[in-house]
């Protein structure tokens, strides 16, 4: 009866979508709305062929073919992100790249930015977060994923998403607000898909049988309520019609710049720093094979930075139409944050007391630490770069992009690489990784793709605020805006170079992981959850 | 305008004393005597449960301090 509802939905869905797009004012809309017709018309077909077979959820086993997808998807948006921001960093030193006479304007660095930054955000870093979410919360409860098949709603909800937000950039569609380009329907879609993930991960906590609920837990359900609330409250917009992506904020002026920062730092503070947390938490004491060095000191991490990031988000706006009493405020929290920061970043390396010589030995456990040094190494800069009289240096500068990426890179990249070399040996049921050389080779070329990438950063951010104040004699700006473009040359040709390196890391990766699946022997059957066959 | 001067001048007085009073209490609430089993316990848990889930709920009254140092000796 239920698959028969379903059908209906469907393809009510695909009329509805199909009409959607003969009615569209725009381009962005009516691709979407394709899209979205395709979608509903290829679940309906995977229902049809399914329907009447009876969906097992057994209670004494995990569910993990939704985090084997997680795997599988987490790696190749990964990739996906990091070329396109290879490429983009390339259109910056050689702006004939855009190919605009050939593409219409399709493939300007405008529209491939957004690409870049929400398919390595919310396609590679979201993909991580659900993933891990999903085999952390079964793993520490001692329980099933609550909700049976919502997890794979979860899931394909997500992909759906970022396909909307892709395609959407692409020809056009975006609300200019940086991180949240996606335009209104995606924005519902998307908030109907994070209840969906906030109901099952409580719904796990909730029957679970172990009696206290792991700390990596309240990093992660404090990244899925923290981002509902920031997502709901800066996309408040009225669209101009049913069938346009086009919409009215609902605010305007610096409250609207205000809504928008405070959302974008806790995208960065919840999303970025606190989901990632709650996998740090997990598996570096597993991959060390130790439990956490202070259990104590994760609690005072997670209420600091709870207690904190909320208000940091004014240091975005330093000298601009904003009162000074706020941005003096979101710089002394941001201040403030250091030391939370510094203290969760010490109780994870010093997991690894009495077993360093891991470090040696274990690639993996290598690049969680080099993780964990880059999370010290930017949330030391960012404070530091919120300071007003610093801030009026870097900011509208390269040294901005220099630090999310150390941020990003360093410290999401590399704990996701991490969590992704732990987690695929015992999803699939492998004895071991295919390949540790391979580890250690993706290992170097990240590393030294960062480094490259942020001090070449370094070097063009400060040049360039430098160059921007420089005044003669007689109190004249000595520079055009074009001199510190044409001066910034070397450093994006070594800044693509780094990013080439660390795309490289992540093919390698790829590569890797699917030999681990393909090649390696299995291990001995635990149930039939994890007899996976060695297709 | 008033309301906002109200609730402004409200939030940077009462309320950021309240909020950090709450925090000071979790840390003090962290350290309390007795909590040291409790969360060695907790930190301990990710090596339960690897391959399945728990049979039975588990209701583990966490080892204090004599039997701690006991078993550790």
């Amino acid at each position: 009866m239920w698959d028969y509802v379903k059908l209906v939905v469907y393809g009510v869905i695909a009329v509805l979508a199909a009409i959607g797009a003969n009615y569209a004012h725009d381009l962005a809309y009516q691709v979407n709305a394709i899209v979205v017709m395709l979608a509903a018309a290829i679940a309906f077909v995977w229902e049809l062929r399914h329907a009447g077979e009876v969906q097992a959820h057994p209670q004494d086993e995990y569910f993990d073919s939704v985090v084997r997808a997680g795997v599988i998807a987490t790696t190749f948006w990964g990739v996906v992100g990091f070329l396109v921001g290879v490429v983009i960093a390339f259109q910056l030193a050689f702006p004939s790249l855009n190919l605009g006479n050939i593409t219409d304007g399709v493939l300007n660095f405008g529209r491939l930015r957004p690409l870049h930054t929400s398919a390595v955000i919310f396609a590679f870093g979201g993909n991580a977060l659900i993933m891990s979410a999903f085999y952390i919360v079964q793993r520490t409860s001692g329980a099933r994923l609550w909700g049976g098949n919502l997890g794979w709603f979860v899931f394909w909800g997500w992909q759906l998403m970022i396909v909307l937000a892709a395609t959407s950039y692409l020809t056009g569609g975006t609300q200019g607000k940086e991180y949240a380009e996606t335009v209104w329907y995606i924005d519902i879609w998307l908030t109907v898909v994070w209840v969906a993930f906030l109901i099952v991960f409580v719904g796990t906590l909730v029957k679970r049988k172990e009696p206290h609920i792991y700390v990596a837990n309240w990093f992660l359900l404090s990244m899925i309520i923290t981002v509902a609330m920031l997502h709901l409250v800066n996309n408040m917009a009225i669209p101009v019609s049913l069938f346009s992506s086009q919409s009215v904020p609902v605010f305007s002026g610096v409250q609207d710049a205000m809504t928008q920062w405070w959302y974008g730092h806790n995208a960065v503070g919840f999303f970025l720093t606190a989901g990632f947390l709650g996998m740090m938490y997990y598996f570096v004491p597993k991959q060390a094979e130790r439990p956490v060095y202070s259990y104590k000191l994760s609690i005072i991490h997670f209420w600091a930075l709870i207690f904190l990031y909320i208000w940091a988000g004014p240091h975005h706006l330093h000298y601009t139409a904003l009162p000074e009493w706020a941005s003096t405020l979101g710089m002394v929290m941001s201040i403030i944050l250091w030391m939370p920061s510094w203290g969760g970043m010490i109780n994870g390396l010093m997991t690894l007391s009495g077993a360093w010589d891991k470090l040696r030995t274990d690639p993996v456990i290598r690049m969680m630490v080099i993780s964990l040094g880059f999370y010290g190494m930017s949330t030391f800069e960012g404070p530091m770069m919120s300071i007003k009289s610093v801030n009026s240096l870097s900011h509208y500068t390269d040294w901005t992009i220099g630090h999310v990426h150390s941020g990003a890179l360093g410290w999401n990249g590399m704990i996701t690489f991490g969590a992704l070399y732990f987690l695929t040996p015992r999803l699939w049921n492998r004895e071991s990784l295919y390949s540790l050389k391979l580890v250690s080779w993706h290992f170097w070329l990240a590393t030294i793709g960062i480094i490259l990438y942020a001090s070449s950063m370094w070097v063009t951010g400060i040049m360039e605020g430098l160059m921007w104040r420089e005044v003669d004699a007689n109190g004249f700006l000595v520079n055009a805006f074009a001199d510190t473009v044409a001066a910034k040359f070397p450093m994006y040709v070594v800044r693509g170079t780094g990013g080439l390196m660390y795309l490289t890391g992540g093919m390698l990766m790829a590569y890797n992981l699917w030999m681990t699946v393909r090649a390696q022997p299995s291990k001995a059957v635990v149930n039939a959850n994890n007899a996976v066959p060695a297709e | 305008m008033e309301t906002y001067s109200l609730m402004r001048a409200f939030a940077d007085s009462w309320a950021m004393l309240a909020i950090f009073l709450i925090f000071v209490g979790i840390v003090f609430w962290a350290f309390r005597p007795g909590s040291q089993a409790v969360h060695d316990d907790i930190a301990n848990s990710i090596f339960r449960h690897d391959k399945k889930p728990a049979a039975e709920a588990i209701t583990r009254t966490p080892r204090v301090g004599a039997d701690r140092q006991a078993e550790e000796a």
